[in-house]
C-alpha cells in the first residue's frame, strides 16, 4: 500500500517536472521574443498580443505543475504516513513547491509575471537535483520528529522560505535593472518589466509579509525542541543560522523603516539577509553537525 | 611635561549621562543587534564543548597550537563566552533604555486628540474637493466612526486619526524581546538540569549524587531540587524492520513522590516529558547494559551487575569498559556489544538490527594498572590500555563464561538503558509569554498604517489624507470615503 502511494508520487513529480519544462520553454520564448526586438524598433509600438498568449500558457502550465507537485508532495506524505519533511528529499520538493506556490500567490497581486522564467528555471533545478540526488525511499520518521509542532515548525518555514526566495529574486532584479538604468536606457525588452520604485517596494512588502511567519517558525521550533529535547534554545547549528536569519532580515526592516534606506543598499541588505537563509538549509542540512540533521544523506 | 586633559565639563554624571544616551540610541541598538548574529557565526562553525565535547578534544588533537588560541577567545564556547554575553547584556540595556521611554511618550501621544485640520488641504499628497450639497459633514462623520478613527470637529472640519495600534503593536514587540530575554536569564540563573543514566529496574532517587552529571543556575539552591522517585519499569523500543530506524521510543515508570509509600505508573516518550510540578524529565537516548558476573580463580565475585555500554551506530553497536580494580592484577575488558550479530569481512563483528535478535559480547581482556589513581579523569566506556597486557579474546552469547588466567566472567543477561534528561527551568514561561507577545505585536505593527484623513465643508467640501511613512492604500481608502459621502456606496 505504502509503496504504490510512494510510486504515485515519484510520477506526479516526474510529471510536475515535465509540466514545468513546458512553463519554462513558454516564458523563455515570451522573453527571447521581447528580447530579439531589435534597438531600431524601439520607438515602435509593438505587437504584443503573440507574446501575450504565450505568456498566458506559461502561467497556466505553471499553476498545473504547481498543482502535481502539490499531489506528488501529498503522495509522499501518505506513502510515509506522516507529513513529508523527514529528510533533504523531502524538504526540497516541498521548498520548490513552496517557492512556485509563492510566486503565483504574488502573481495575483503583483505584477511579476516577468519573474516566470527564474521561478521556472530555479524549481527545476531544485526538482532536478532532489530526483536525481536526494531521493531516498519512503520511510517513517525517527520519534523525535513525530510532533505536531513539527508540522507547525516546518510548514511556517518553508513557506516563510518561499517568499524570501521571492523577495530575493525580486531584489536581484532590481539590482540587475538599476544597473541596466545606471549605464543608459533600458533595453527594450526590460521596459516591459516594472519600474524600479515597484521593485524595491515588492521586496520590502514581502520580507515585511513573511516576517512575522519566520519569527512565528523559529518560535514554533523553539516549543518543539522544548519537548523534545529538554531545551528549547540550545544553539545548534541549525537554530544558530535560523536566528541569524532573524536578525539579518530584522536589520533589513528597521534600515528601510527607521533609517530609510531604500534602492541599491536595502536590496544589497535583502540579498544578504536571504542568503543566511539557504545557507542554513544547504550549508547546515548537508555538512553541518547537531541535532538538526536529518538530511538522510 | 605633563599636561592635564581639560574634562571639567563632563565630570563622572556627564560622562555617564553620555555613555547611556549613546548606548540607548536606536542606532548603538541595531549595531549591538547586528553584532549579536555576527557573533552567533562561529558557534555554528567551530564544535562547541556544550554540544559536542568529542569534537573539541579531537580538534585539540588534530592542531594544538591552534585549539589554544581560539581556546583563548572562548571559541569552544562561544554562546557561554564573556564577549557574547557582553553584546547581549549591552543590547538588553540599550533595548530597555530605548523602549520604556518611548512606551511612556506613545501612552500619552495615544491619549492626546489628532491636530486640528490644517489651513490648506489642497497641499496635501491626496486631495479632492467638489461643490457641497450639504450634510457632507454628518456622513463623513458617521463614515468615520463606524470605521473607528478616532475624529476632531471644529469649524465645520473634523480631523481623524487611525492606525495608532501601529505604535503600540511595535512596542509591544520591543518590550517582548526585553521579557524573551528576562526569560532567558532567569533560566540561566534559577534553573537547574541534569542526566543520569538508569538500567530498567533500577530507582532513581531526586538527589544530586544520583546524577552523571548537574548543572546549576548560579543562583539555585540545592534544596530545592524537586522531592521524588522513580522507578524505571519497561523501556520498549520499535524499530522498522525495513530501514531499521527506531519508529517509537516508551519509557514506563513509576513516580514515587511526599514520603515516597505510593506510586503512581506514567509514561514517558521522546515528544511527551513527564512534568512534575517545574521538573520536567525527558527521554534522550538507549542503549544495552550487559550484565556480567567477574570472578576470581578462588571463584569470588569481584564484580557483578549491568555496565551501561555506549551506542556507535543506528544498529546500536555498542562499546564499553568492564574495569575491575580490586583484582590483583588489575583487569579490565574492553568490549562490544551487538544486539543482533552478524560478521562483516571488513569490519569484523557488526549489528544488523537495533534490537538484541542475537545479541553477542565480544571482549579482549587486560590485565595490569588500570591507571584510575593517576588523577586524570577516565572515561567509564574505555580503558587506557597503554600499561597493561592483553590476555584473551571472547565472544559471548548469554549465559556463557570466559575463563582467563586468573579469574572468569560471565556474560549472564542484559538490560536496556535510558539516559534520561531532568530540567527545572521556570524563565521559560516568560520567554514563550514573550514570544507570543512580539507576534501578535508584529503583526499589529507590520499590518497596520497610520493616516490622518481630513474633511472641511463650506462652500466646497475638500478631503484630504495623509500617510505616515508613505504606506500604501491610503488612496483607495479615501476613493471609498468620498464615495460614501457623496452617497454612492
Ligand atoms: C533599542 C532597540 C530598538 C529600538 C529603539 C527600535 C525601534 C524601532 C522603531 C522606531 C521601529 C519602527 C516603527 C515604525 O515606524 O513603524 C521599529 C520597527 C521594528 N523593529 Fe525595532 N527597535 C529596536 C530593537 C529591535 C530589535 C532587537 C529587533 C529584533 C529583531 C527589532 C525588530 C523590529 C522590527 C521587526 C520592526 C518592524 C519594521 C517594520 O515596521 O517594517 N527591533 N523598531
Amino acid at each position: 500500500m505504502s509503496r504504490t502511494w510512494a510510486y504515485l508520487s515519484n510520477y506526479l513529480i516526474y510529471s510536475s517536472m515535465a509540466v514545468y519544462t513546458l512553463s519554462f520553454f513558454a516564458h523563455a520564448v515570451e522573453t527571447a521574443w521581447a528580447v530579439k526586438i531589435p534597438e531600431t524598433t524601439s520607438g515602435k509600438t509593438l505587437d504584443y498580443k503573440r507574446t501575450e498568449k504565450v505568456a498566458r500558457i506559461a502561467t497556466a502550465m505553471m499553476i498545473l505543475g504547481f498543482l502535481l507537485l502539490f499531489a506528488g508532495v501529498i503522495a509522499r506524505g501518505v506513502s510515509a504516513g506522516r507529513v513529508p519533511w523527514g529528510n533533504m528529499y523531502e524538504f526540497s520538493i516541498t521548498g520548490a513547491l513552496a517557492f512556485s506556490g509563492a510566486y503565483l500567490g504574488a502573481l495575483r497581486k503583483y505584477d511579476l509575471r516577468w519573474l516566470g522564467l527564474l521561478v521556472s528555471t530555479a524549481v527545476l533545478l531544485t526538482l532536478g537535483t532532489a530526483v536525481a540526488v536526494l531521493y531516498r525511499p519512503s520511510a517513517p520518521l525517527v520519534p523525535a520528529l513525530k510532533s505536531t509542532w513539527l508540522v507547525i515548525h516546518v510548514s511556517a518555514a518553508i513557506i516563510s522560505g518561499g517568499v524570501f526566495l521571492l523577495a530575493n529574486a525580486v531584489a536581484a532584479a532590481y539590482l540587475y535593472l538599476d544597473s541596466m538604468e545606471a549605464k543608459g536606457e533600458r533595453t527594450v525588452w526590460a521596459k516591459r518589466l516594472p519600474s524600479l520604485e515597484y521593485l524595491d517596494q515588492l521586496s520590502y512588502r514581502l520580507v515585511a509579509f513573511v516576517f512575522p511567519l519566520w519569527t512565528f517558525a523559529v518560535i514554533a521550533g523553539a516549543i518543539w525542541a522544548e519537548s523534545a529535547w529538554g531545551r528549547y534554545w540550545g544553539w545548534d547549528p541549525k537554530e544558530t543560522w535560523a536566528f541569524i536569519t532573524w536578525v539579518a532580515y530584522a536589520a533589513y526592516l528597521h534600515a528601510r523603516v527607521t533609517i530609510g534606506w531604500r534602492g541599491r543598499r536595502a536590496a544589497w541588505l535583502c540579498l544578504f539577509a536571504g542568503s543566511t537563509f539557504l545557507f542554513n538549509y544547504v550549508y547546515v542540512n548537508i555538512w553541518g553537525t547537531g541535532k538538526h540533521t536529518y538530511s538522510g544523506l | 611635561m605633563s599636561q592635564e586633559v581639560q574634562l571639567p565639563e563632563l565630570g563622572s554624571i556627564g560622562l555617564f549621562r553620555f555613555a547611556w544616551r549613546q548606548l540607548t540610541s536606536m542606532r548603538t541598538a541595531l549595531i549591538l543587534l547586528m553584532l549579536l548574529g555576527v557573533a552567533a557565526i562561529p558557534g555554528s562553525l567551530i564544535p562547541q564543548r556544550t554540544q559536542n565535547p568529542m569534537a573539541v578534544s579531537a580538534y585539540f588533537k588534530r592542531s594544538p597550537d591552534l585549539a589554544t588560541w581560539l581556546d583563548r577567545f572562548s571559541l569552544f564556547d562561544v554562546y557561554g563566552s564573556p564577549w557574547f554575553s557582553a553584546i547581549y547584556i549591552l543590547l538588553f540595556i540599550s533595548l530597555i533604555g530605548c523602549v520604556l521611554p518611548r512606551t511612556i511618550e506613545h501612552f500619552h501621544a495615544a491619549r492626546a486628540l489628532p491636530p486640528s485640520t490644517p489651513k490648506n488641504l489642497n497641499r496635501m499628497k491626496f486631495y479632492s474637493s467638489w461643490r457641497a450639497q450639504g450634510n457632507e459633514l454628518e456622513t463623513a462623520r458617521a463614515w468615520l466612526k463606524k470605521n473607528r478613527f478616532r475624529v476632531v470637529e471644529k469649524d465645520g472640519s473634523i480631523s481623524a486619526e487611525k492606525g495608532f495600534s501601529r505604535e503600540t503593536g511595535n512596542l509591544f514587540f520591543h518590550l517582548a524581546l526585553i521579557l524573551i530575554l528576562l526569560g532567558i536569564s532567569m533560566s540561566s540563573l534559577f534553573g537547574m538540569r541534569g542526566e543520569a543514566i538508569l538500567n530498567v529496574g533500577e530507582r532513581f532517587v531526586n538527589t544530586p549524587t544520583s546524577y552523571d552529571s548537574l548543572a546549576y543556575g548560579k543562583l539555585f539552591k540545592d534544596g530545592k531540587l524537586a522531592n521524588f522517585m522513580l522507578k524505571v519499569d519497561n523501556f520498549d523500543a520499535q524499530y522498522n524492520i525495513e530501514t531499521n530506524a527506531p519508529e517509537d521510543y516508551t519509557l514506563q515508570v513509576t513516580l514515587y513522590q511526599g514520603d515516597f509509600t505510593k506510586g503512581e505508573k506514567k509514561v514517558i516518550k521522546v515528544n511527551s516529558p513527564l512534568t512534575i510540578g517545574n521538573t520536567k524529565i525527558y527521554l534522550q537516548a538507549n542503549g544495552y547494559s550487559p550484565i556480567v558476573t567477574v570472578r576470581d580463580s578462588k571463584g569470588n565475585v569481584g564484580l557483578q551487575g549491568p555496565i551501561p555500554f555506549l551506542p556507535q551506530d543506528g544498529n546500536l553497536r555498542s562499546i564499553g569498559a568492564i574495569k575491575v580494580p580490586d583484582a590483583q592484577p588489575q583487569v579490565g575488558f574492553v568490549g562490544s556489544f551487538v544486539p543482533t550479530y552478524e560478521r562483516s569481512d571488513s569490519n569484523g563483528a557488526i549489528s544488523a538490527f537495533p534490537q538484541a535478535l542475537d545479541p553477542r559480547l565480544l571482549l579482549s581482556a587486560w590485565s595490569g594498572d588500570l591507571g584510575l589513581d593517576s588523577g586524570t579523569p577516565q572515561s567509564v566506556y574505555r580503558i587506557d590500555t597503554s600499561k597493561m597486557t592483553q590476555i584473551g579474546l571472547k565472544s559471548l552469547k548469554p549465559g556463557e563464561s570466559f575463563a582467563y588466567a586468573g579469574g572468569s566472567l560471565t556474560f549472564e543477561a542484559y538490560v536496556q538503558w535510558v539516559n534520561l534528561q531532568i530540567v527545572d527551568d521556570s524563565g521559560k514561561n516568560y520567554a514563550l509569554l514573550g514570544a507570543i507577545v512580539s507576534i501578535l505585536g508584529l503583526l499589529a505593527s507590520l499590518f497596520t498604517r497610520r493616516r490622518r484623513i481630513w474633511i472641511r465643508v463650506g462652500t466646497d467640501v475638500e478631503v484630504a489624507g495623509l500617510a505616515k511613512n508613505a504606506a500604501p492604500g491610503l488612496d483607495q481608502e479615501l476613493a471609498i470615503f468620498v464615495s460614501a459621502i457623496k452617497g454612492e456606496i
